[in-house]
């Protein structure tokens, strides 16, 4: 049990974490630019499916893993033009367009991988990305080489939270967006396109969940498997109610997250002789337990779920 | 004045439908520049439709519109803007969350490259506070704002637009009388700027005051033109309905009985968790109308959820009949027979995707009479709402008719007729004819002295003060979640009441 | 330039529910012309084997409906939240609650009088999976949290609740596979035609199909719970409590999942296994909205599906298009759907602009 204590252990804790992150980031990026345009996406999982099975079909082929990368970031944006294309401009039931989305993409996925793959007995792979270590950096005691060791697309995901950030506070595209998520009809009435503004978040949000997706069979692991998303994308949902719509706080709970699955790994690792299964439900459990004690005081978008058509009224 | 010069805005042969519903029909408006133009008009006469065409906000199926000269293709309103027209909208639409000079600069680009420039926003909107005497701190979150200064930065963003045709709709529904006054002075010194304002009303009084020339409406088509100085209100009354408006108001003289309702030193919070309601004591009796007069946003909403039964107050004790209410449990109000009309009917009071009967048994569907063991008795139900429709004369194609094709008018006798059905001791009613066309509103207002006669105690919360000097047998003002004074209906005086509505004590 | 604009319009009359989802299947099955030439396959030969694969002989027929049971619980399942607005996606757990429930017993009820294990086995698994779904419900009405997200959370809960009982004390002795003990005789569904899997549950969820339908037109409970989901504010300032009755939509929503599963297992598999349910909750939700919401609804647009989910295998077996196409085909009749839905209320108008 001292090795839990252990400095390798912490420090291939904080690694862990860093990387279960990752795609959580990604995702909840993505999310959140959907949700702060008055969008909610539950096509997430589906799209992150098609990212990661997009980007390593891609990789596979080319043998260029950024054309993976890039492959996964364009179909996120289909799927995003698609659900903006239901949602938005035919204003239907957000809920169940984001499903129909996820179902559809998923299917889409696994059918795509077995007309390209078969069946194998043994599942093709890929050469994944390789750590990078950050010179310097790393060198910082304890906390530098998890930190500091790490996939490029991960220092990718760090990038974007300063970056969502001031796009969605410091910049005239996100101020429309917040207002366009509040009150479309004041955005409207300025002269902002509500349909467009939507569109693009969607789009945009659509390549960051697609990206995310594709972390997980580029760098996480170097193989497609159907079960490779498993619930992240809903996750990353309830990392946006989490942190309140606000990137920075959003990815505080993706690190919490990516500490509990990295900690599980860790601790199969050690060989506690409790069901690895147990550990595997914690991070979902606990991600209910934070969604409990934070929902009450959600300040949630105002026009999230709400179609806005100009023309409603007949008076 | 007007006539000799070239229109600012030219529309003409305007017509809109809606499904069924002809909003403008062939008409043709003109706005010259420097001066103040009332479109008249009562609830669903097609004012707002009009001018959210000339706005971009609705485009018209024909007709032409002219700017300033040129022949406008009005797709959206950014079209409208960038030809110098703005419009305040009467709900105005807000976002709390945003601060004053987010929601001025919004979409106006100022700023370098992609990012916001705040601070030279700031500086050019303090400039036009001090010439347009429109005081607002331009870093307050917008929910911090009373109703009244709302409205000033919906103004200003207009002004930051550089619009000189501005669009008001109903402007003062929401502002108390000295409000009024502050609003009157901006806009006649907009237009002495050579500015030109629309300001849609149906209240003929202010009509009088602060218009040049005056455009009536009736049934989607202009009736009237008549310069101010050479109308009188009883003409514009007779133009605006299409009959002499003597809305005949025949109260019995009654003794007020026993207590119904008694509000005894309440105390509530709002929903950002702000007082809303201190200290608030009424009683209201058998036979009696309490009308109680404020600007919307003074309580007035929470006060009424809380007697519906809605919301949980922090003080207080209320008591209808001899019974106290259980906070926070609708089915209790139901229970001491309360008849309830929200404000918002369609948010609150109906279900609108339902048929009209669902609507009708909504709270009876658990007495005996309509249910055993669980299983319905339709044909109970289907007598219970044919009865209530033919009662209340609600024109629907049936009643299994989806409960959103009704008219307004329509939506609230349902709104009565299910509320009223039950023969209540006390009746609550919020805001009952808002948005009601005068027919329908005379009819509630029968409605609501027949009830009186009955030997109801009503409370009357409404901010159309017409309707409470109309009606009340006592008058209460509030404002800021207290009353500010009680008068006799007999006596009251609209100076007094107008001065306790804005805040000032005798 | 031509733009399109909707608008409302009129409402249509009342045939034109039953036309519309009839259309929607009608151009889905046009769509998945798509995927089946990507993937080489031959056109007409493509749709003959997925019909004759699922109607062209007896035991495809009556397969058909073995693989429709479980479709149609779930189905309801989901119609009947999504009703009062409950957004149940938590089908799936609820499933998996039931059948666990149901394995729990089924191994280890040997001792008990034979008529009562299955009643048992059944009035458990309903339990079972209406209290995971009263979780979420609990949580909604109580705490606030999204219904959503907590019911698709806590499908990923049940799955390694139930990963680790059966690599736990659920697991078979002697085995190292994550599989359960068989269960015995006495909690088996009967099978009710020779040469065939044609069980009990199908009756059940017929029987499912009836009780949905008689509480949602006939009971003040049924419709609590329909004005609960048009305007709940409405429904609360009406006197209806609105937390119970969206409880009680869970327990009963969870609760036909969980049959699902107890047939799943009872009937199918007789132990548990992790594949125990290939998606069917999340397939509810395609089907609960291809049905309308509406209890008759879900049973035609199940029979659809299954149609579709056993015609895929032959398909796939005599063309070569892979059998996920089925999954491709589920997505593409939702979104169709929708969009079929949305012209009942709205049409397209056309805006020439110069």
């Amino acid at each position: 049990m001292s090795e839990i204590l252990d400095i390798a252990f912490v420090s291939g804790l904080i690694g862990a974490t860093m990387r279960m992150a990752t795609p959580l980031i990604f995702a909840t990026l993505g999310e959140i630019l959907a949700e702060r345009s008055g969008v909610l996406n539950l096509g997430i999982e589906g799209i992150m499916l098609m990212g990661a099975m997009t980007g390593f079909l891609v990789t596979f082929s080319s043998g260029s893993i950024w054309s993976g990368v890039l492959a996964a970031a364009v179909v996120g944006m289909i799927l995003g033009l698609l659900m903006a294309f239901l949602a938005v401009n035919l204003g239907l039931s957000q809920h169940v367009s984001g499903l129909g989305i996820t179902l559809f993409a998923a299917g889409l996925a696994m059918f795509i991988y077995r007309l390209h793959f078969g069946s194998p007995t043994v599942p093709p792979i890929i050469q994944p990305f390789k750590q990078i270590t950050l010179p310097v950096l790393s060198e910082i005691p304890v906390i530098g080489p998890g930190l500091f060791t790490q996939y490029s697309l991960t220092y990718i995901a760090w990038l974007l939270v300063p970056v969502m950030s001031i796009l969605l506070y410091k910049t005239k595209l996100g101020l429309k967006i917040r207002t366009v998520g509040e009150n479309p009809v004041v955005a409207d009435t300025v002269g902002v396109n509500v349909a467009l503004t939507r569109t693009l978040c969607l789009v945009i949000g659509g390549a960051l969940m697609g990206v995310g997706g594709a972390f997980l069979t580029l760098a996480h692991q170097n193989m497609f498997l159907i079960e490779v998303i498993g619930g992240r994308g809903w996750v990353a949902i309830a990392m946006v109610i989490f942190g309140n719509w606000d990137p920075v706080k959003g990815t505080i709970g993706t690190l919490i997250f990516g500490f509990l699955d990295g900690l599980q790994l860790r601790l199969q690792g050690v060989g506690i002789a409790i069901p690895f299964h147990v550990f595997l439900m914690i991070p979902y459990l606990l991600t209910i337990v934070a969604l409990i004690s934070v929902s009450r005081r959600a300040a949630v978008p105002a026009a999230l779920l709400k179609a806005y058509r100009r023309e409603e009224k007949g008076g | 004045m007007g006539d000799t010069q070239t229109p600012v805005v030219r529309m003409s042969g305007i017509t809109k439908h809606f499904l069924d519903v002809t909003a403008n029909k062939d008409i043709t408006f003109h706005l010259y520049p420097g001066e103040i133009c009332a479109l008249l008009g009562e609830n669903g006469a097609g004012k707002t439709t009009l001018m959210n065409i000339l706005f971009g906000y609705y485009t018209c199926d024909e007709g032409e519109i002219f700017i300033k000269g040129e022949k406008a293709n009005l797709s959206a309103p950014k079209d409208a803007i960038s030809r110098g027209v703005g419009m305040i909208h009467q709900h105005f639409a807000l976002v709390p969350s945003h601060t004053v000079l987010e929601i001025i600069i919004i979409g106006a680009d100022s700023g370098r490259g992609i990012f916001l420039d705040f601070k030279t926003a700031r500086q050019e909107i303090l400039q036009f506070q001090e010439r347009f005497g429109l005081k607002i701190d331009p870093d307050a979150r917008v929910w911090t704002l009373s109703v009244g200064e709302q409205q000033k930065v919906e103004i200003l963003k207009a002004l930051y637009r550089d619009v000189d045709i501005l669009i008001m709709d109903e402007p003062t529904a929401v502002l108390a009388p000295s409000e009024t006054e502050e609003l009157f002075k901006t806009l006649r010194s907009l237009v002495e700027e050579g500015r030109s304002v629309v300001f849609i009303s149906h209240k003929l009084n202010e009509v009088m005051d602060i218009s040049d020339r005056i455009v009536v409406l009736r049934a989607g088509r202009v009736v009237a033109e008549r310069n101010t100085a050479e109308t009188n209100t009883r003409e514009l009354a007779n133009l605006m309905v299409g009959r002499d408006l003597l809305e005949s108001i025949e109260k019995k003289t009654l003794e007020p009985g026993q207590p119904v309702l008694e509000i005894i030193d309440l105390g509530a919070v709002d929903d950002k968790n702000l007082p809303a309601i201190t200290n608030l004591n009424l009683v209201v009796r058998q036979n009696e109308i309490l009308g109680m007069a404020g600007i919307s946003g003074n309580g007035q909403t929470e006060l009424c959820e809380i007697i519906f039964g809605m919301r949980a107050p922090t003080d207080g004790i209320i008591k209808v009949g001899n019974s106290p209410l259980k906070f926070g449990s609708p089915a209790s109000a139901i229970k001491l027979r309360m008849g309830r009309i929200p404000e918002d009917r369609i948010g609150t009071g109906l279900m609108m995707d339902l048929s009209v009967e669902e609507n009708m048994i909504l709270e009876n569907h658990t007495s005996s009479d309509f249910h055993r063991y669980g299983l319905m008795k339709s044909k109970k139900i289907r007598q219970f709402s044919d009865d209530l429709i033919s009662a209340y004369s609600i024109t629907t194609a049936g009643r299994d008719a989806a409960t959103k094709s009704l008219s307004g008018g329509n939506l609230q006798k349902v709104m009565l007729a299910r509320e009223l059905s039950g023969g209540p001791a006390v009746i609550v009613a919020s805001q009952p004819t808002r948005g009601l066309d005068v027919g329908a509103m005379e009819y509630i207002h029968q409605r609501i002295l027949k009830e009186r006669e009955r030997g109801a105690g009503i409370l009357l919360i409404s901010e159309d003060l017409d309707e409470i000097f109309a009606l009340s047998d006592r008058i209460v003002v509030i404002y800021e979640g207290k009353i500010m004074g009680e008068a006799s209906g007999a006596e009251a005086s609209r100076e007094q009441i107008g001065l306790w509505m804005s805040g000032v004590e005798k | 330039m031509i733009r399109f604009k909707i608008e409302k319009r009129k409402p249509l009359p009342g045939w034109a529910k039953i036309v519309i989802p009839i259309a929607a299947i009608m151009v889905t099955l046009i769509l998945s012309a798509i995927p089946i030439l990507i993937a080489g396959g031959h056109l007409w030969k493509s749709y003959f084997y997925l019909f004759y694969g699922a109607l062209g002989t007896r035991f495809n027929l009556l397969e058909t409906f073995v693989k429709a049971s479980p479709l149609l619980m779930t189905g309801l399942a989901v119609a009947f939240a999504f009703r009062a607005k409950f957004w149940n996606i938590g089908a799936e757990g609820q499933l998996l609650a039931g059948a666990l429930v149901a394995t729990v017993l089924g191994v280890s009820m040997g001792g008990f009088p034979h008529a009562l294990v299955l009643p048992i086995i059944i009035i458990a698994g309903f339990l079972a999976g209406g209290i995971w779904a009263s979780i979420p419900a609990i949580l909604k009405t109580k705490l606030k949290v999204d219904d959503v997200v907590s019911t698709l959370l806590l499908n990923y809960v049940m799955i390694h609740i139930m990963g680790a009982l059966l690599f736990g004390p659920l697991q078979q002795p002697g085995s190292s596979w994550p599989r359960s003990s068989a269960i015995v005789e006495a909690a088996c569904y009967p099978i009710l035609m020779t040469r065939s899997r044609f069980h009990m549950g199908i009756l059940i969820a017929l029987l499912a199909v009836f009780v949905i339908w008689f509480i949602n037109k006939k009971t003040t409970f049924g419709y609590q719970s329909k004005a609960v989901g048009v305007n709940v504010r409405a429904a609360h300032f009406g006197g209806i409590n609105t937390t119970s009755v969206i409880l009680w939509t869970a327990l009963i929503s969870g609760g036909l999942a969980g049959l699902a599963g107890v047939g799943e297992l009872c009937a199918i598999q007789y132990r548990l296994i992790m594949d125990i349910s290939p998606g069917y909750g999340y397939s509810g939700i395609v089907i609960a909205m291809l049905g309308n919401l509406h209890p008759v609804g879900v049973l035609f647009s199940s029979l659809f599906f299954s149609v579709i989910i056993v015609g895929a295998q032959t398909m796939s077996r005599m063309t070569g298009v892979p059998t996920y196409i089925a999954e491709v085909i589920q997505g593409m009749a939702l979104m169709v759907m929708l969009i079929f839905l949305l012209f009942t209320e709205y049409k397209l108008r056309m805006v020439r602009k110069s």
